[in-house]
């Protein structure tokens, strides 16, 4: 992996660092003060100030990208800080055209069946345009709805169906 | 109601090693039932009992109807087997308007005469009676036909207790769910599964005679359409494509399916396909809304279809060889799912009424809409093939169950499952001997 990808991925995750929660490794692997700042154990770092460091593989499958679009009832539209987020997929797809995605929408429980599918299908779609528009291949990107057949939260009211309208951006490679 | 229970509740006990009973029968509304006498039929034959007891499958299934109230054996003054030496008056003291009466004789190793007769207590005259042929395997649904027969001379429609239900369940399995398509008689009896998945299985529909079930698969992730033959589980896959393959449909005459496709840019239309080629015959619809959930008209006419091309969702119409779709449905902001009645009269969907999605039946001369049930989320209306009575699914808390209900909303009945969450029914046709 070339090192400008790494340091492109390093932009990514740092400007995430706000809105992640989990922690984020740094990718620079001539650094390695790492961790030491809150008392962490830093056998065999600490010493010298300058360790050997170790490079991180990328696996987009597993990044600090969330995975996960959500919407409003009965919408298709992206929220505006949802579509920051398809960006930075776009980005990664873009950059490296060996990867793939199968985008899987899905809709809330309500109403009809197959009208469901139609919801789900729409709103993979609307993340679909936005992958390609950002320069993404046609052959990166499939898509699939599950309409309501798949929920994420089973409850009967708002709080899960919110979790249902989504879009899920699956890596397949 | 509380002698109801207790016939279902015993029944259910001599039941459980015999067949698994998924659906039990829970009456929910009504109207004033006719009292009737279904007496324990004779048994001639070289065994204890009866392979089945034909005379409390023939009860279970006029209860069950709504429309008859069975009366209890220890209130009968007589138990009579065959007509002679019926005593009308008796009946009459009990306030019971129809007497069923008949025997079953043993007429070789796996042979059975089963053998009934309906008597009009008022007018002291036999209104039909029957023998027929029945092996062990056979006797129960011999019983399904002399209940049809009854029902029909008693209310003049015709009965559907031999007729078949499929149905879709979704089961918590691992970290995912395990989908299953069912194929039950309409009594909830001799439940066989016909095919699981980890993925998806939806939108099952009966081929006209009944031999035949198309289903959505999500194999792989991705969606195909299957047409399975129930005799030998064997199925092939008639469409395949990119994107959105769904609802399928069959023709009248059984030999096409109407389905919709999406395509890579996912834009949902009805299409036409032959089942033999696999081949696209026609496309019914090129606007870029949602077009899906087509059905045939009984008279091959016409493919209904759910269509958002307004805003939301309502219902429309189009030429089955092609031409402009004209609109169905006006009143509500959300109509989905048509199905016709197969008499053709009825068109029954799903509809949002004061923020219930419920089923609804369109009067197609007066376009009148009445609403049949009471749920939150009501959905997938299929109508048995007497265009009588309609099967759906509701959803009371997590699990979906199945609910039944007449064509004019008086007698609603849920139809209770064990096993999660149950939902998509459909009736079948008319079954052939």
């Amino acid at each position: 992996m070339s090192k400008y990808k790494l340091l492109l991925i390093a932009f990514m995750v740092a400007s995430l660092a706000g809105c992640a929660s989990q922690d984020i490794p740094d990718p620079d692997p001539t650094d390695t003060t790492m961790g030491s700042e809150d008392g962490a154990n830093t056998d065999g770092m600490s010493g010298s100030g300058l360790g050997e460091g170790e490079a991180i593989d990328y696996d987009p499958s597993q990044g600090e990208l969330t995975n996960v679009i959500y919407f409003e009832f009965d919408s298709s539209e992206l929220r505006s800080d949802d579509a920051d987020i398809v960006s930075r997929h776009a980005m990664q797809l873009a950059n490296n055209s060996g990867i793939s995605v199968r985008l899987e929408g899905h809709a809330d429980e309500r109403g009809s069946r197959e009208y469901n599918i139609g919801l789900g299908e729409r709103r993979a779609q609307t993340v679909r345009r936005m992958l390609l528009i950002q320069g993404v291949s046609v052959a990166q990107i499939s898509t699939v709805s599950f309409g309501e057949e798949r929920p994420a939260a089973f409850g009967n009211d708002e709080d899960s169906w919110s979790q249902n309208r989504r879009v899920e951006i699956k890596y397949t490679d | 109601m509380h002698r109801y229970l207790i016939v279902i509740c015993l029944f259910s006990m001599f039941s459980t090693d015999i067949a698994q009973a998924e659906l039990d029968i829970v009456i929910t509304g009504g109207i004033k039932r006719r009292p009737i006498a279904v007496v324990p039929f004779g048994w001639e034959g070289n065994s204890q009992d009866t392979p089945s007891d034909v005379a409390e499958i023939i009860s279970n299934n006029l209860t069950r109807s709504g429309r008859f109230a069975p009366i209890a054996e220890d209130d009968m003054l007589q138990k009579p087997t065959s007509g002679v030496g019926m005593d009308f008056g008796d009946w009459s003291i009990l306030g019971v308007e129809a007497v069923v009466v008949g025997s079953v004789t043993q007429t070789g190793e796996n042979t059975y005469d089963v053998q009934f007769q309906l008597f009009d207590v008022f007018g002291r005259d036999q209104l039909v009676g029957y023998r027929m042929p029945a092996s062990r395997g056979t006797m129960r649904r011999v019983a399904h036909r002399a209940s049809d027969m009854i029902y029909e001379k008693l209310t003049g429609i015709k009965g559907v207790f031999d007729t078949k239900v499929a149905y879709v369940t979704a089961e918590q399995r691992g970290d995912g769910q395990l989908y299953s398509l069912y194929v039950a008689d309409q009594d909830g009896e001799n439940e066989f599964k016909i095919m699981e998945d980890d993925e998806p299985i939806m939108s099952p529909a009966w081929s006209p005679d009944s031999r035949r079930i198309a289903y959505v698969s999500f194999d792989g992730n991705h969606s195909s359409i299957r047409v399975q033959t129930l005799r030998t589980g064997n199925f092939i896959k008639v469409s395949e494509k990119p994107g959105i393959n769904g609802a399928p449909a069959f023709s009248p005459d059984g030999r096409q399916l109407v389905l919709t496709l999406g395509g890579v840019d996912g834009n949902l239309d009805i299409y036409v396909v032959d089942i033999n080629s696999r081949e696209i015959i026609r496309r019914l619809t090129t606007h870029r809304a949602i077009d899906t959930e087509g059905s045939w008209s009984p008279d091959g006419r016409y493919i209904y279809f759910t269509s958002d091309r307004s805003g939301g969702p309502q219902i429309y119409r189009v030429s089955a060889s092609g031409g402009t779709p004209e609109r169905v449905t006006f009143e509500g902001s959300y109509n989905a799912r048509p199905r016709l009645s197969p008499d053709g009269k009825k068109l029954a969907m799903v509809h949002l009424d004061r923020g219930n999605y419920r089923i609804a039946v369109m009067d197609v001369e007066r376009k009148d809409l009445l609403v049949l049930s009471a749920g939150r989320q009501d959905e997938s209306p299929s109508f048995a093939p007497n265009s009588d009575t309609l099967i759906y699914a509701t959803r009371p808390g997590r699990n979906g169950v199945l609910e039944s209900v007449t064509a004019d909303g008086l007698i609603r009945q849920r139809l209770a499952s064990g096993q999660g969450d149950v939902r998509e029914p459909v009736w079948s046709p008319f079954q052939r001997f």
